[in-house]
């Protein structure tokens, strides 16, 4: 029995213990189906096809890579669906597993460390031949470069704003064609919505699950401040806008009982929240309205976006998608991958600019992103057919498109996760603890982000 | 051949001589013939096993001392991964708090499904309809669970706060405080694997011959002391098990934090098996998270060898 017992205890500790993130083999090698020459076959695999879910979308994508393969008769596209398109926990098992496309879908987020750790192939020799990219703003190009090199194709761009539920502030009294534009005015709008009774909060803010600290970044930005110093190895948040960010909520949540009892909230409770109709506002940039709309049962026309009060002159925290390429494609895979997104992602009046399709189809048109192009040509020609078979309320998201001019978008800090896990513990800190003190939790976050940021190498 | 021709022939053909070769490869013929299906179902368990655990189990080992991107050929870089994550500030507190999770699912939920078995053993009626309730959480499936949880624990709307309101008790922050997280997913914890232990030791205490508890309650032996000189001794060797399951599991413990905290407030939910997850997926870094992994099996290891070694011990 003592044996049997032994036996038992190894198993559950081997077997429960262990596993959990090893699976997978790093000897994947390059499939030699579709690696023909110039003219030849290719077929490629792309990642972020509309799921079946959303029948609309992926009809659309469905008929464009027809289309596509009718002008380029050499490529096969086999489309891969997920939702969403990626997901951390999958995307180093699809690598290891080498199940991960050929062209795949990445988050702004996540670029520069796939790029670090030499996960996408460096596309710089092929890119040139992408007409399109010659109107691309700098700043988004950027996102998928490092050190001169270039790794991938934006697809989406964005930057913060504040979301606001318009219908609550006609409700509470307030204009909502006149947003807040001060952090004064943020406090004193939530406070009135808090005030519409139990279960209104008139501000939501993130703390948990990284989120938190992603979005001190984001009020960080906004405010002028920096997450590091310029060479990338210190941390810069311990600073008086850094200090401000964490006041501004300590007042809101205690002083004025504006931000809900409920905290810890992560993505998806915010959403919730919002598309429920009880939650004034929240830092997010318009695709917060698009998922509130599509996902969490919100109206489009019951939103409005802003840009983030005092953020004028200053920065904001940029957000985006786009797509790289699997380091082990071939140079005719890479190609085709290329002429596909060119095709989809990046003309006017195609793929996901075809306005006119995605109006018949009953898909809402009119929100202010994706911002790939900005004032060029082609940002013009986009921002004119969005407006030509606009679906939603434009009007409730020219205050942020207004601000636009005067902002700077800027860039995630490297090491971005490990430094907003950081930062969680001071932002759930100051949302769940009266006497928390901004001080020692500044303090104590840089010292821990200082020794993450010291191995940056 | 009949197994009763082959048993009376066996000494005849050893008598007869000298063949002890031939006659063992006969033998383990007969004997892989006789039990071929259990191989065969064996052949299954193994794969499974080798498939699913071991190899999986090998390639952490092997990954806690590389610098991987599952891209190139992995680098080995030799203890700096242990020493990355020991160097984490989060490190200590993740341990920190596993381990006071640990302990405080040992007193809550090793002692509740064991006296509720004691209850359930004890009851007269409704015995059927009982253990069907007590083991209905088992079969939600766990983030079901937890979410529910997510929803009693509201410091507004919560069902726990408004429970406590008609007993004019102030509400709580549950899972918002750093004083109350931890313990509030140790009640989740418990809740949602109450039903197996509890049906477990039902199960052991029904194989306890009546006539044990008869001869206490003539010698004089109330409740509590049939409990301690009879149901406990006689359940000794599933208490122990129960015990080293219980701790096996608790110290890997993630789901909750997952999803009721997100390692909040202020990490006071965040767990080694947390940490792994955060390393792995979130950092990036299948290294660190394998380290972590690997400390965790090794610590685990240690507490089973111990607890075996002593359990031992006392049973002679």
């Amino acid at each position: 029995m003592t044996t049997r017992r032994r036996g038992l205890s190894l198993l559950l500790v081997a077997g429960l213990g262990l596993g959990a993130v090893s699976c997978g083999s790093g000897d994947d090698k390059p499939g030699a189906q579709g690696s023909g020459g110039a003219d030849g076959p290719v077929k490629i695999t792309v990642g972020c096809q509309p799921p079946k879910s959303n029948a609309k979308e992926r009809e659309g994508w469905d008929a464009d890579v027809v289309a596509f393969q009718k002008l380029h008769p050499n490529i096969t596209i086999e489309s891969k669906d997920a939702f969403p398109c990626i997901n951390p926990d999958t995307f180093q098992a699809k690598l290891a597993g080498g199940s991960q496309e050929d062209v795949f879908y990445v988050y702004y987020t996540d670029v520069q460390k796939i790029i670090k750790a030499r996960q996408a192939a460096d596309i710089s020799q092929y890119i040139g031949d992408v007409k399109a990219t010659k109107d691309l703003r700098p700043d988004v190009q950027g996102v998928f470069k490092s050190e001169d090199k270039t790794y991938g194709v934006p697809r989406n761009n964005y930057n913060m704003g504040l979301v606001y539920n318009r219908k609550l502030f006609t409700q509470a009294g307030l204009n909502p064609d006149t947003p807040p534009k001060t952090w004064a005015e943020v406090q004193a709008a939530a406070k009135k919505i808090a005030g519409l009774g139990a279960g209104y909060t008139g501000f939501g803010e993130y703390s948990a699950g990284n989120t938190g600290g992603w979005h001190f970044a984001a009020s960080l930005y906004a405010r002028g401040g920096s997450m590091v110093g310029e060479d990338g190895k210190t941390a810069a948040f311990n600073s008086a806008e850094g200090k401000a960010v964490l006041e501004n909520l300590k007042t809101m949540r205690w002083n004025d009982n504006a931000m809900g009892s409920k905290q810890l909230l992560q993505w998806e409770d915010l959403m919730r929240m919002m598309g429920s109709g009880k939650l004034g506002m929240m830092i997010g940039a318009p695709d917060v309205v698009q998922s509130v709309n599509n996902d969490f049962q919100g109206k489009f026309e019951d939103y409005g976006v802003t840009a983030v009060p005092e953020s004028e002159g200053k920065s904001s925290l940029s957000g985006g998608d786009g797509y790289m390429f699997n380091p082990k494609a071939t140079p005719e895979k890479i190609n085709a991958g290329l002429l596909w997104l060119e095709f989809h992602e990046l003309t006017p009046g195609q793929g996901q600019f075809n306005y006119q399709r995605a109006k018949e189809q009953g898909r809402p048109v009119g929100l202010p992103i994706p911002d790939l192009y900005g004032d060029s040509a082609t940002g013009k020609e986009i921002v004119a057919l969005r407006k030509q078979f606009a679906t939603v309320p434009v009007d409730h998201f020219t205050p942020y498109v207004t601000a636009q001019a005067s902002i700077t978008n800027k860039l995630e800090p490297p090491k971005a996760q490990e430094l907003y896990a950081v930062l969680d513990v001071a932002m759930s800190a100051v949302l769940t603890r009266q006497d928390a003190d901004i001080d020692k939790l500044l303090s104590d976050a840089e010292s821990k982000a200082n020794k993450i940021l010291a191995k940056n190498t | 051949m009949t197994v009763t021709q082959e048993r009376v022939r066996r000494p005849q053909s050893r008598a007869a001589g000298p063949r002890p070769d031939v006659d063992g490869r006969g033998a383990l013929k007969r004997s892989v013939g006789r039990n071929l299906t259990a191989y065969g179902f064996l052949c299954g368990a193994l794969i499974c096993f080798a498939l699913f655990s071991w190899y999986p189990m090998v390639r952490e080992v092997v990954l806690s001392f590389q610098e991987n991107n599952f891209v190139d050929p992995g680098k080995w870089v030799g203890f700096d991964n242990f020493r990355n994550v020991i160097e984490d500030p989060a490190f200590r507190q993740a341990w920190l708090n596993t381990a006071i999770f640990s302990a405080l699912a040992l007193v809550v939920g090793y002692a509740v499904p064991f006296v509720l078995a004691i209850v359930l053993n004890e009851l007269k009626h409704a015995k059927a309809y009982l253990r069907f309730v007590v083991y209905l959480p088992v079969m939600l499936p766990p983030a079901v669970a937890v979410l529910l949880f997510k929803w009693f624990y509201d410091p507004g709307a919560g069902l726990f706060n408004q429970i406590l309101g008609t007993f004019g008790i102030p509400p709580l922050a549950w899972l918002d405080s750093t004083s109350t997280a931890l313990i509030s997913l140790v009640l989740v914890s418990t809740w949602m694997n109450l039903g197996t232990g509890t049906l477990i030791y039902l199960a052991a205490l029904q194989s306890i011959p009546g006539d044990l508890y008869e001869s206490a309650e003539l010698d004089g032996a109330g409740l509590f002391r049939r409990i301690w000189h009879v149901t406990v001794p006689q359940t000794k060797l599933i208490l122990l098990v129960m015990l080293l399951l219980q701790v096996v599991a608790t110290m890997q413990v993630f789901i909750e934090p997952y999803l009721l905290t997100g390692g909040g407030p202020e990490n006071a939910t965040v767990t080694v098996a947390y940490l792994m997850y955060q390393y792995a997926f979130n950092f990036g870094d299948f290294g660190g998270g394998s380290a972590l992994g690997l400390m965790l099996m090794i610590v685990l290891m240690v507490f089973s060898t111990i607890y075996l070694r002593v359990s031992r011990e006392a049973e002679r």
